[in-house]
Formats: C-alpha cells, sequence, structure tokens
C-alpha cells in the first residue's frame, strides 16, 4: 500500500472524455451518413448522363414524412419526461414514437404500392430503382430502431429509466431524430431532383 | 526506482472490471469467444497470416504461368485439377481469377484486417492505457465477422466456376453478368457476400478503434503525447468508418443488378447477339462509387505501417522522431487528400480532360506531406544510435520502397502520362511498391517488434535479418523490372504474351521476375519458422526488451485480461525522450513525472512542474494519489 518513500509528483493531466457508447453511436450515424451520401451523389451523377424517366413520388411519402417528424417530437418530449422522472409519461410516449414508427414504415410500403400502380417498377430505368433502394434501406434503419425502441419500452415499463439512468433514452432518442433528419434530407432530395 | 514507485499500490484497483476473466472461463471463452483486445488481435494476426500464405502462393502459381508460359504446369494438376488445360497449362479464365484472389485477398484480408485488426486491436489500448476496448463485445463480432467473411471468401476457392475473376475492383458489367466469365457467377456472389461481411467487420473495429482512442485514455495521456502508431490508427480507423459504407452502397447496387435484374451499372448489352433488358445504367458510375472507397483504401493499408515503423526507428535509432507534429498533420494531410483523388484510377474512362488536370493537381499534392514523412524518417535515422534489429531493419525497408514506388506515382498522376502507362505492369510496379510491399513491410516489423508482448518470448534476431534480406533483395527483383516491362507496353491482367512478337525480348526479364518471386515467398517460411518456433522455444522477453518509452512495456510479460494488475498507470510526458541529454539512461518512459527527472528536464518543462505546484496546490504525495 505504502511506498516506503514519499513521492512528490505533479499530478497528470486530465483528459477530455465522453461516454463511450453515446460516442460510438454519433460514429455509427456518420457511417450511415456516409452510406446515403453516396447514393444521393451516385443518383445526381447518374441523372446528370440523361436517359432518366420522370414520375411523380408516391403522396403516401408525404404523410409518412408527416408522421416521422411528428414521432420525433413524441420522442423528445419522452427524453424530457425521463430527465422530469414521470415514468408514465416517458413509457406512453415512447410507445407513441413506436406505434408512430410502425405506422411510417407502413407508409412506406404502401407508397410503394402506389409507385408499382402508377408503373414504376424496382426493375426498370435506375430513378426507380434508386427510390426503392433509398427507402428500403432507410426503412431498414426506421426497423432497427423501433427494435432499439422496443427495449427501451421494456426498460421504461420497468421503471428504469429516470434522471439517474438516462443513457439509454438519449442515444434512443439521438438515433431516431437522426433517422427522421435523415428522411426529411432523403424526400426533400428526391422532391427535388425528380 | 525512479519508475518503481508508480505501480505499487496493493490494493488491486479493478476500476471498471470488477471480475478477472483469466482466472475462470473454459477454453472456448479463453480463446474462441474471448472479449480480451490482446487475444482479438492475435486471431486477427493469425488468420491475417493464413491469408498472406494463400495470397502468396497464389501469386507464385500466375508467376509460373507468365514467366515460363511455355513450360508444363501438369505437376500442379493434383491442386488445381481441371484448372490445369490438356496442354499443360494454367486455365485462361482461371488465371482471371487467381489475380482477383490475389489482389482481394492481400489488399483486404491480409493488409485491411490482418494489419489494422492485429496491431491496432493490441496496441490501441496497451498504449493509451485502457483495460480493454470501449466495447469488448462488439470487437469479438469485428472478429467473427472477419471470419465468416475468411470462410465465405475461402470457399469461393474451391466451387466448380472458380472464385471471382473480375479483379479486385470488380469492374461491371464484366462482374455484374454470369454469363461473360466463369468467375461472374457463384464466385462473384460469394465474394460479394464476404466483402459486405467483411465491411460489417471493419466498421465495427473501427468505431471500437476511435471510440477508445478518445474516450479511454489514461490521465495525462493528452493528444500531443499519443504515440505515432496510435495516431495512424486513428486517423486509418476514421478513413475506413467514412470509406467503407459507400463500397458496401456500390456492392448493393450491383447485388441489385447481379440477382434482381436492376440497371444501375448496366445498359444497353448484347451477348450472342441478343440484347440485354437493361437499360439506363452507367458502368462509369460503379468506378466513381468503388474508388470513393478504392483510393482511401490504400491509405487504410499504408497509415496503420507508417505509425508502426515511426515508433521502431525512433526507438531503435535512440532518437526523438524528428518532427513529431509534422508527422501527425501530414497523415491528417493525407488522410483529407485521400478522398478528393479517386478520379486519378479513371483517366481512361472519357473524362473531361479538364476535371482530370484537377485531379492530377490533387493527386501531386499528396506529395508533399508524404515527402514530409519521409525527410522525418530520415532525420530520425540520421545520427541515431542505430541498432539494427529485425523489426528496425524492416522499418528502414518501409522507408526505401515508400520512396521508391511513391515517386513512381508522381508520373502515374499526370493525367497525360497515365494515359500511356496505365493498366501496363508500370502500374503493377507502383502500387506493389507502395502500398504492398511498403505495407507488407510495416506489418511484419510490427510482428518482431511486439512479438515479446505478443507471446512473452523473443524472436530469433539472426533468422530476423536473413528473412530480411533476401525479401528485400526479393522484392525489389520482382517489382523493379515490372516498370521496363510496363514502359515497354505490357498489358496487366493478360495471361499470355507469348501471341505478340515485339513482347518476346522481355522473356528473360519475366523469368527473372518470376524466379525471384518464388524466392521471395521461400524466404517467408524462414519467418514463419521463426515466429512459431519462438512461441514456445523462443529466448524469454524481459520486461522492456526494446527499452522503449511506451505504456505497453509496462504490463507484465504475460499482461492478464485488464493488461496492468494494479491501476493504470499514469502519463507525464510525449513517448520520444530517447537520448534526453543529461538523462540516467537513454530513454525515459512515459510513466516518469518531470519532477523526478530534473537533471533532463527543459526549461519549459521545469515551469510545467513548478505550474503544477503553484496553482491549485496539484502537488501530492504519490501515495496517496487515490
Ligand atoms: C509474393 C509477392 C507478390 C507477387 C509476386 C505479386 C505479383 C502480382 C502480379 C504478377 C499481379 C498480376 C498483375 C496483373 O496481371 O494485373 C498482381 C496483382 C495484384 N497484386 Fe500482387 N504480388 C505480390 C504481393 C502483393 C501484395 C503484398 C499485395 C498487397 C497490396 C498485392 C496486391 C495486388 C493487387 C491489388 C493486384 C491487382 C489484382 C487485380 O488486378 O485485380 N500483391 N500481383
Ligand atoms: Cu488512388
Amino acid at each position: 500500500m505504502a511506498t516506503g518513500e514519499m513521492k512528490i509528483v505533479e499530478e497528470p493531466k486530465k483528459v477530455l472524455t465522453m461516454h463511450p457508447k453515446k460516442f460510438a453511436l454519433w460514429l455509427f450515424m456518420a457511417s450511415v451518413l456516409m452510406l446515403f451520401a453516396s447514393w444521393t451523389s451516385a443518383y445526381i451523377v447518374r441523372q446528370a448522363e440523361g436517359n432518366w424517366v420522370f414520375f411523380e413520388l408516391p403522396v403516401l411519402f408525404y404523410y409518412s414524412t408527416a408522421i416521422i417528424v411528428i414521432s420525433s417530437v413524441t420522442m423528445q418530449l419522452g427524453y424530457w419526461a425521463a430527465k422530469r422522472n414521470q415514468f408514465d409519461k416517458v413509457r406512453s410516449l415512447v410507445l407513441a414514437t413506436t406505434i408512430l414508427g410502425v405506422l411510417f414504415l407502413a407508409g412506406q410500403v404502401m407508397g410503394w404500392a402506389q409507385l408499382v400502380g402508377n408503373s414504376i417498377y424496382f426493375v426498370g430505368n435506375p430513378s426507380g430503382s434508386f427510390v426503392y433502394v433509398i427507402t428500403g434501406v432507410h426503412g431498414l434503419h426506421i426497423l432497427s430502431a423501433i427494435i432499439f425502441l422496443l427495449v427501451v419500452l421494456n426498460s421504461a415499463s420497468k421503471k428504469r429509466i429516470h434522471s439517474g439512468n438516462l443513457a439509454q433514452m438519449e442515444m434512443c432518442t439521438t438515433y431516431w431524430h437522426f433517422l427522421g433528419f435523415l428522411w426529411v434530407y432523403l424526400f426533400i432530395f428526391m422532391l427535388i431532383n425528380r | 526506482m525512479a519508475t518503481a514507485d508508480i505501480k505499487v499500490h496493493t490494493e488491486a484497483h479493478h476500476d471498471d472490471h470488477g471480475h478477472d476473466h483469466e482466472h475462470h472461463g473454459n477454453f472456448w471463452t479463453n480463446y474462441i469467444f474471448c472479449q480480451d483486445h490482446k487475444v482479438i488481435a492475435k486471431q486477427f494476426l493469425i488468420t491475417g497470416m493464413a491469408w498472406a500464405l494463400i495470397g502468396g502462393i497464389l501469386s507464385v502459381i500466375f508467376r509460373l504461368q507468365l514467366g515460363f508460359p511455355d513450360a508444363s504446369l501438369e505437376w500442379l494438376r493434383p491442386v488445381l485439377g481441371g484448372w490445369i488445360t490438356p496442354e499443360g497449362k494454367i486455365d485462361s479464365e482461371f488465371y482471371l481469377a487467381l489475380v482477383t484472389m490475389h489482389g482481394t485477398i492481400m489488399v483486404f484480408f491480409v493488409l485491411t484486417a490482418g494489419l489494422s485488426g492485429t496491431f491496432s486491436n493490441f496496441l490501441i489500448p496497451l498504449q493509451v492505457g485502457a483495460r480493454d476496448m470501449a466495447s469488448g463485445f462488439m470487437n469479438m463480432l469485428s472478429y467473427w465477422f472477419f471470419f465468416l467473411s475468411s470462410a465465405f471468401m475461402f470457399t469461393s476457392l474451391f466451387i466448380s466456376t472458380g472464385p471471382a475473376g473480375g479483379g479486385w475492383t470488380i469492374y461491371p458489367p464484366l462482374s455484374a453478368l454470369p454469363q461473360a466469365i466463369q468467375g461472374s457467377g457463384l464466385g462473384m456472389t460469394l465474394w460479394l457476400i464476404s466483402m459486405a461481411l467483411f465491411i460489417v467487420s471493419t466498421l465495427l473495429g473501427g468505431i471500437n478503434y476511435i471510440t477508445t482512442i478518445i474516450n479511454m485514455r489514461t490521465q495525462g495521456m493528452s493528444f500531443t503525447r499519443m504515440p505515432l502508431t496510435i495516431w495512424a490508427f486513428f486517423f486509418t480507423a476514421i478513413i475506413g468508418l467514412l470509406s467503407f459504407p459507400v463500397l458496401f452502397g456500390a456492392a448493393l447496387l450491383l447485388i441489385f443488378d447481379r440477382s434482381f435484374g436492376t440497371s444501375f451499372f448496366l445498359s444497353d448489352i448484347y451477348i450472342a447477339g441478343e440484347a440485354l433488358p437493361n437499360v439506363g445504367g452507367s458502368p462509369i458510375l460503379f468506378q466513381h462509387l468503388f474508388w470513393f472507397l478504392g483510393h482511401p483504401e490504400v491509405y487504410i493499408v499504408l497509415l496503420p505501417a507508417l505509425g508502426i515503423t515511426s515508433e521502431i526507428i525512433a526507438t531503435n535509432s535512440r532518437k526523438p522522431i524528428f518532427g513529431y507534429k509534422a508527422m501527425v498533420g501530414s497523415m491528417l494531410f493525407i488522410a483529407i487528400l485521400s478522398f478528393v483523388v479517386w478520379a486519378h484510377h479513371m483517366f481512361v474512362t472519357g473524362m473531361n480532360p479538364f476535371l482530370g488536370s484537377i485531379f492530377t493537381l490533387l493527386t501531386l499534392i499528396i506529395a508533399v506531406p508524404s515527402a514530409v514523412k519521409i525527410f522525418n524518417y530520415v532525420t530520425t535515422l540520421w545520427k541515431g544510435n542505430i541498432r539494427f534489429t529485425s523489426a528496425m531493419l524492416f522499418s528502414i525497408g518501409l522507408v526505401s520502397f515508400f520512396l521508391t514506388g511513391g515517386i513512381t506515382g508522381l508520373f502515374l498522376g499526370n493525367s497525360a502520362v497515365d494515359i500511356q502507362l496505365h493498366d501496363t505492369y508500370f502500374v503493377v510496379a507502383h502500387f506493389h511498391l507502395v502500398m504492398g510491399s511498403a505495407s507488407f513491410f510495416g506489418m511484419i516489423a510490427g510482428i518482431y517488434h511486439w512479438f515479446p508482448k505478443f507471446f512473452g518470448r523473443m524472436m530469433d534476431e539472426r533468422l530476423g535479418a536473413v528473412h530480411f534480406w533476401i525479401t528485400f533483395v526479393g522484392v525489389y527483383m520482382v517489382f523493379f523490372p515490372m516498370h521496363y516491362i510496363g514502359i515497354a507496353g505490357f498489358p496487366r491482367r493478360y495471361y499470355s504474351w507469348t501471341n505478340f512478337e515485339t513482347f518476346s525480348s522481355f522473356a528473360d526479364l519475366n523469368m527473372l521476375v518470376s524466379i525471384a518471386a518464388v524466392v521471395t515467398l521461400g524466404a517467408q517460411f524462414i519467418f514463419l519458422f521463426n515466429f512459431f518456433y519462438s512461441i514456445w522455444r523462443g529466448r524469454v522477453a524481459p520486461a522492456n526488451p526494446w527499452g522503449s518509452t511506451t505504456l505497453e512495456w509496462t504490463t507484465p510479460r504475460h499482461p492478464g485480461h485488464g493488461n496492468w494488475p494494479g491501476e493504470i498507470p499514469h502519463v507525464y510526458r510525449w513517448p520520444y525522450d530517447y537520448s534526453k541529454p543529461g538523462a540516467k539512461e537513454d530513454y525515459i518512459p512515459q510513466t516518469v513525472p518531470y519532477s523526478e527527472t530534473p537533471e533532463s528536464n527543459l526549461p519549459h518543462e521545469n515551469e510545467l512542474v513548478k505550474l503544477e505546484m503553484g496553482n491549485s496546490g496539484a502537488i501530492i504525495p504519490d501515495d496517496k494519489r487515490h
């Protein structure tokens, strides 16, 4: 325990640190962003070469966009409720977000049905294929976030989410907002570059 | 004495580590599904070495075909079976598959997973002073995704239509159409599955490396006190995190084109007189996406090797690294530039010449930070007390290859010159020296240097020197003549040149290259013997065999799970205090406070000690720190 003689040393410099898991989530989101950035750039490059079929985006995409924006609001309210230890409120808001998330996915799938009705298939001119790939892979990410929401919902029901234990809730909120913003970006992008 | 007092706190203080795994646990948890970064590093190392052997053997097989086009390869029939034609030659499509597999294996499996996977995993926690990676579980997953990916790629070597044959760059339409060559059938599908898994593995690993470096450094390990190895792994992981998703995106679109009938990369193709239904795709688009990863990838391969050699060269020159900040700065600059030069691989795709000159300019700018690095290596060596350990020899070898290979990059980076040299052996010579051999030497140097920490024993230095000289001379004999062959116009990915009368005057040179390749590969068995023999029979390693300053050498000979039995040591100085004037020894470990080395402190370091004492009374008795 003792070193025998007493040593006098200067104190080592403190280093800057963050919550490792939250930090890792940000890195993950950066790589997801790169994936979609690559596709949207590919979209523009390909479009510039001509031979590009023009079509209207399904009306349902406007509705799903509204849904995802509302779900971000419920999630944020849930996060604030968690900070204030309002257990029941956290639970119902996370539940609401989950349901809205599922509705969003349903909207996207029905949007595809509208596309098909419009004779825009996955196989065909890349202008249509890109829309399917971009919405589809974004949907898969939403699916992963819904699973995350269910995990959070489970902790919330067990009253394990409160001001002293926010990390999980905070990460889920971050991820959900990220996917929401990502969709809004993708949607506007596809609207502008048809 | 000076350093001993730091670690004698007897109350083992297992910070975030409630339990010692190493005591209880069975074979499965200790070696297979282990979450200890050191074990995972060894898993990457052994798998990477196995792949290197396979990749090397493949290259020698096709080199035999190129160097001795008239010889009978009948004796390979027991191994290659139907891939040897009735005339005793290698089947021409199989030749392409061999080249493809060789490139893929070397670039991704050996020099990305094998190099970063091994050394980032091993050295990051040990050198920044952490018990383990930020997430041991993700780290374990990273290895097992790599293993799965390896399994798919390995399987593809044995299927009846052969592995992927469209080159490691898998350009469509060749790679997209199973009708095109055999290798674009099942082999290509397996290639794509394998690479998708590989990318997942790389991302899991990379996220962990970055998180650990940023968040898990020990007290005192500020950014400017991190060893250059850590900086290199850090930039490598960031480059990978930003570029691999793009390859993933490209691969996914290619999968859709191949298996679902979309037309992202396909348009107006006729096969055997019949038009394919695909319209509206663009094969050039794939090249953009691929090279947006592909060029950064060469730095993913190279930077870790540069980091490793910075450390080894400083240690074995017994001198501080010359220009620490310039080294970090040039790596940062290289990392940024690596994202804006990709189109130099596409000068002959009908690109707008003006765009071509912009990419030429950006490419040539990379020469500046690269030259800074070479200059700093040489000035670190200059008048050093050089110890020619095996690791040092290989590091110096790296500097040599980086220089000779880098210079030809200046030629190829010029769009006008590249039109002549594109897809010739000049390119093969260039990238094998600057990327292949340089990174390979960095990896070998790292193994020699950290072997004592990996296995607690030393490798044989004499065998190491023999290994070095044969490999070093061999590599130049293999790749230097390729410059001439390339300028003479030999195209790459050709299985035979015997039909071209003009090329027959180079037959001798090609034979020489092939013989040198066989000898070079043979020399690697010296290394393999040395490696495995030393694991069990090598000389027992002292605690700090090379007199290094960094933290990994303050761990026990066989560090357990958690790395330091007691508390994690604190860091008080940068890692390059070698041969400091006035110091008692020719190195001062990072764990020694300035207050203990008044004899060697520089004026500003003395200021630091005073400052610490002056403000806030931060001075504390060492044994009451916690
Ligand atoms: C024993 C040592 C090696 C020999 C003799 C060798 C030889 C060759 C040869 C002759 C080619 C074929 C060129 C062509 O037909 O286009 C080739 C391709 C290639 N090699 Fe190596 N090589 C060796 C080691 C390496 C290493 C360490 C790397 C790591 C970067 C590497 C990466 C590649 C790549 C990326 C290709 C291109 C594959 C393609 O065209 O798809 N090689 N090598
Ligand atoms: Cu490049």
